[in-house]
């Protein structure tokens, strides 16, 4: 079971290492919607971040062109922006720090946003700058559901919090609902 | 501005583009291009697509800056510090067989991986002969990376790079700083031609052992991505190298039969026979 998303997307920055982790290892395989990760990180520092999420499943950092599978989860590789083109292959992006960051989680959801509309979960967890909002913003202007961790319960309230006072129709959660929320029990 | 370029709209502005300058942008990846024409339209505060393409057919200047911001002129030194560990350690080696090397960096930017290969060179005893071929498509670009002048403000990170990547140097002998710039030294520089090269409508113009073409790929589609492959194959000698940025791939390309994987990570590559 799930709510019916086609994509989920989630961004973090400044403290959402452990909670991601934790939504991360709720999600069973079964669940077939893609999963797609941005994630603030050091840019050339060799890192093993992947296996570092999760300790149930294999995440991926795609190469450019990759076809985005169902049931597969992604990380946004270090230094670049991750895009998602119409014909639901990832695209890589090596432009301009987008709010200070690549990869930029505004850029992720905005792409995803245009290619799977309302098909779109996208989930915006603890940090500490604003990126992330616009595009959530944009999540739900197509139509798409979006979701931030209850600030209060953030280490940094910055990011969720921008993602509420921006756009209306913000769905606001702990971890544990966000959980429950995606394997589709509320 | 809220609104978005319509595909029709994107198409028009391609093809005006193509016809009225000659720059082919037909087989760019459209996710980022798109993004980069919108973004160009609030900077331009042009309140519509209508407004864009009437300026762009009657201004030439307002093309020039058009070209400015839809190409990416994003780079860094020695960005990937493992990938120039492999060149130092596994490709360097090699090319110390020829006679005269002769290296292509494709999509140079503003040069700052020039520079870095010039230093690996350099640290190699191979720079005196070597010629670095380094084109891109931006004329504004080459202007710059041709002063040899870097922000200073970059190179802390540079420097941590160029440690990473195995030098053992002080890296500040390269280049000498004044107020908020640094001019990367004339030794290293002198064997570098900077000029104008389209990868999609320019052709073969000499035959290398090594080319560099790193985070250009990413911007083409699948179908642009396999005839500059071909024209790369073709600018090679016979077993020369290719490298492309490491999260790039040719695997997606037919082309990829008639190169061998020399390192799977940092996607260097080599022309069979």
């Amino acid at each position: 079971m799930n709510n019916g998303f086609d994509v989920i997307v989630i961004g973090g920055s400044a403290g959402s290492l452990l909670v991601l982790t934790e939504i991360l290892d709720a999600i069973p395989y079964h669940l077939a919607p893609p999963v797609v990760i941005v994630l603030h990180r050091l840019r050339n520092v060799q890192s093993e971040m992947g296996r570092l999420l999760s300790t149930t499943r294999q995440i991926i950092e795609p190469e450019d062109k990759e076809p985005v599978r169902e049931h597969c989860m992604y990380l946004a590789p270090q230094n670049y922006h991750l895009l998602v083109e119409a014909d639901r292959t990832f695209m890589l992006d090596y432009s301009e720090l987008v709010n200070y960051s690549r990869p930029s989680i505004d850029m992720t959801f905005s792409s995803i946003a245009d290619v799977y509309g309302a098909g779109t979960l996208g989930i915006l967890l603890s940090g500490a700058n604003k990126d992330g909002a616009e595009g959530l913003c944009q999540i739900i202007a197509a139509g798409g559901t979006g979701i931030v961790q209850d600030p209060q319960t953030a280490a940094f309230s910055a990011m969720p919090q921008s993602a509420i006072d921006m756009c209306a129709g913000v769905q606001v959660m702990s971890v544990a609902d966000i959980k429950k929320f995606i394997i589709g029990e509320t | 501005m809220k609104e978005d370029i319509s595909n029709a709209d994107f198409l028009d502005i391609i093809s005006i583009v193509k016809l009225q300058y000659g720059y082919d942008f037909t087989g760019y990846a459209p996710a980022s291009i798109r993004r980069r024409l919108f973004r160009f339209m609030s900077h331009m505060r042009l309140t519509s697509v209508f407004e864009l393409k009437h300026r762009l057919v009657n201004d030439q200047d307002f093309f020039a800056r058009l070209v400015q911001y839809i190409t990416v002129n994003v780079t860094e030194m020695f960005r990937d510090p493992q990938f120039y560990r492999t060149l130092r350690e596994q490709v360097l080696p090699k090319l110390a067989a020829y006679p005269n090397i002769k290296i292509w960096h494709a999509g140079c930017s503003t040069g700052e991986e020039v520079f870095s290969m010039a230093i690996l060179l350099h640290e190699a005893g191979l720079l005196s002969r070597t010629k670095i071929y380094a084109t891109d498509l931006n004329p504004a670009n080459l202007d710059k990376a041709v002063t040899g002048i870097l922000p200073l403000d970059n190179m802390k990170d540079f420097t941590q790079n160029y440690i990473q990547s195995g030098g053992l140097a002080d890296f500040s002998n390269y280049y000498t700083a004044r107020y908020d710039n640094v001019l990367i030294k004339k030794e290293l520089r002198k064997q570098i031609i900077f000029f104008q090269h389209n990868l999609v409508t320019d052709k073969v113009f000499n035959e290398f052992q090594l080319i560099c073409c790193r985070n250009v790929f990413i911007y083409f589609n699948r179908e642009l991505q396999n005839s500059v492959l071909q024209l790369f194959y073709d600018s090679l000698s016979p077993r020369g190298y290719l490298a492309m940025g490491i999260k790039e791939t040719m695997r997606f390309a037919d082309i990829h039969r008639k190169f061998e994987v020399v390192h799977a990570h940092h996607k260097i590559y080599r022309r069979k026979e």
